[in-house]
């Protein structure tokens, strides 16, 4: 169980800032959503946080700065599910999977017995046991997501960056994938930050919201704080209602001007 | 399915072995040449009945040539796969970054001044082998090449041609030993003796192992830079490892054997077709294959006209091209 604190973070691509001073906590079991328009640094604010881009402003675990830390034991604290995995197309599904005990081998070290029973218990996790012997390239892009979503597990971090989980799957197993990812959040008290660009799933499976535009933080809170029909018209310039599912949650529902 | 594969690859090499040391235009008998070659078996004394020059042909000539073959084919196709792991690139060959085209402006050098039968040609190219991709490796860094492997590629493509340049300048105004830097420059086993072999070993052993210790980092460099570092690796600790190992086995190779082609961009292909795309597997197995590879390609070389001498480039581009076809055509499978 971990904290991450986040603060100040920037992130200046040759010169041209497209992450501007973000603050961020999020705890134990704790999942928040980062929404905003495209290209509003959504993606280059994960990779900082996850110590994959140079960037300024300190990331900490339970108050340890990151920086500070060799990069294989933050490795063992922080994974990253990107956006677009590269999934080489002849691996076999068991041996992907066994790549996220990476940040837990030495150097040359050879993974063990125990390395292989994870991986394949993180399969088992996300019902996907029987993919196993299967290549990457002969699965549907819902098993791509559970066989990533295998190796983030595998990894055994606790805390959990998705870079827009969803993208490229249909509503049914977008939402299995965020089922899933919410029960290890409960069962493992994993803080999950993901990217998702589909406000209405946003609101659903978070606690809280943080809208990005322009690389900084634009509004923060919970959904019904955040989502509100002007918030949503002045940052992306789309039309919408917001509107009350049966259960009370919010439904972002796109309207034609 | 792998399993198979390994038992296949073995027998194929022992095979090709046993070829090579049995057929030659001294026409021996296997039994006795299998004696012989026991005989030298430490703590073993059997006599072969052969008289001294026929157990020179099958101890001084035969054995030496098809342990180099074995031993440069296995270097080769190693180093390929690694460079193909490293750089995330299907095309990556042993001679990527100008291993090549240093080797071969070394021993040019060496042969208009030297001639070509003297013993630093090997040396010249050894070492324009190791000046070339250390000049790819240190421009590539200076441009930004340490964070991405297409920047050292480039930079390998520009030593190359500019080596080339040299090396074809050199040639040019030497024109009366062009046939033998010609011969050089196609690969040839012919000289080969256990002096090359001895010459060949250390460089082989030492490549082998940092690559092979390497081979569980290139199937997490396969996943992509930036997601290896995500989990806790670097990519440029482990290129460097790893361009380094590939670069001393491949100048050792070409040193003892000349720039045979072909043999370390192929192989490493055929076997990730034949057992998938981890370099768990792929290394190990482009080892055996690769040395199997070669020392066909060798035999073939010195019987096919023989007594004449089919320069062994030649061999691996002709039989391996066609047979690379064939494996890619009959593989519904990517290539990487």
């Amino acid at each position: 169980m971990s904290r991450l604190t986040a603060a100040g973070i920037g992130v200046t691509y040759d010169g041209v800032p497209v992450v501007v001073g973000v603050d961020l906590v999020v705890g134990p079991g704790e999942w928040v959503a980062i929404i905003g328009p495209n290209g509003a640094g959504k993606t280059s604010l994960l990779r900082a946080l996850a110590g994959t881009i140079a960037h300024g402003g300190v990331v900490a675990v339970d108050g340890v700065e990151v920086s500070a830390l060799p990069r294989r034991a933050v490795a063992r604290r922080i994974a990253l599910v990107a956006q677009r995995p590269v999934l080489p197309d002849g691996m076999v599904v068991s041996d992907y999977v066994l790549l996220g005990r990476t940040p837990h081998l030495g150097y040359l070290a050879v993974e063990s017995d125990r390395d292989v029973e994870i991986a394949l218990g993180a399969l088992d996790r996300l019902a996907a046991g029987g993919l196993a012997s299967r290549r990457l390239g002969s699965l549907s892009g819902g098993e791509r997501q559970r066989v990533v979503l295998a190796r983030a597990l595998a990894q055994q971090a606790d805390i959990l960056l998705l870079d827009e989980p969803t993208t490229s799957l249909d509503v049914g197993h977008a939402q299995q994938v965020l089922e899933l990812v919410d029960e290890l959040r409960l069962e493992r008290r994993m803080a999950v930050v993901a990217a998702i660009h589909d406000l209405t799933l946003a609101a659903q499976y978070a606690d809280r919201l943080m809208l990005l535009a322009g690389g900084r933080v634009v509004a923060e809170g919970t959904p019904e704080q955040v989502l509100t029909e002007e918030e949503v018209a002045g940052f992306s310039g789309a039309h919408v209602s917001i509107v009350r599912g049966p259960g009370g949650e919010v439904v972002v529902v796109p309207r034609r001007r | 399915m792998s399993r198979i594969v390994v038992a296949v690859s073995g027998a194929v090499l022992l095979a090709a072995a046993a070829a090579a040391i049995l057929i030659g235009p001294a026409a021996l008998s296997p039994g006795a040449v299998f004696k012989e070659v026991l005989s030298h078996v430490p703590f073993v004394h059997i006599d072969s009945g052969l008289d001294p020059r026929q157990s020179a042909i099958v101890w001084e000539l035969r054995v030496p040539r098809m342990v180099l073959a074995a031993l440069v084919g296995a270097t080769l196709s190693l180093a390929g796969g690694a460079y193909q792991g490293v750089f995330r690139n299907p095309l990556a060959d042993p001679y990527l970054l100008g291993v090549a085209a240093g080797a071969g402006l070394g021993a040019t050098v060496a042969i208009v001044s030297v001639g070509s039968g003297s013993a630093l040609v090997p040396v010249a190219a050894f070492v324009g082998a190791i000046g070339a991709v250390a000049a790819a490796y240190s421009l590539g860094s200076a441009a930004g090449g340490q964070r991405s492997g297409a920047t050292l590629i480039l930079a390998g493509v520009a030593v190359a041609a500019f080596l080339t340049a040299a090396q074809t300048f050199v040639q040019q105004q030497n024109a009366d030993s062009i046939r033998e830097v010609y011969s050089w420059i196609l690969g040839r086993l012919g000289t080969a003796g256990w002096s090359e072999v001895a010459l060949m070993t250390p460089y082989a052993v030492v490549s082998v192992t940092v690559i092979m210790v390497h081979r569980r980092l290139l199937d997490v460099l396969s996943v992509g830079e930036e997601e290896a570092r995500a989990l806790g690796v670097r990519p440029e600790r482990v290129r460097a490892a790893v361009v380094v190992a590939a670069t001393v086995g491949t100048a050792g190779a070409v040193a003892v054997s000349g720039l045979i082609g072909f043999v370390g961009i192929v192989v490493p292909h055929v076997v990730r077709l034949m057992v998938g795309a981890s370099y768990r597997a792929i290394l190990p197995l482009s080892i055996v294959c690769g040395s199997a590879f070669l020392v066909i390609a060798d035999l073939i070389a010195r019987s096919a006209l023989g007594p004449a001498e089919i320069p062994i480039g030649v061999i691996t581009a002709f039989v391996g091209g066609p047979f690379f076809l064939v494996v890619l055509r009959t593989s519904r499978r990517g290539v990487m």
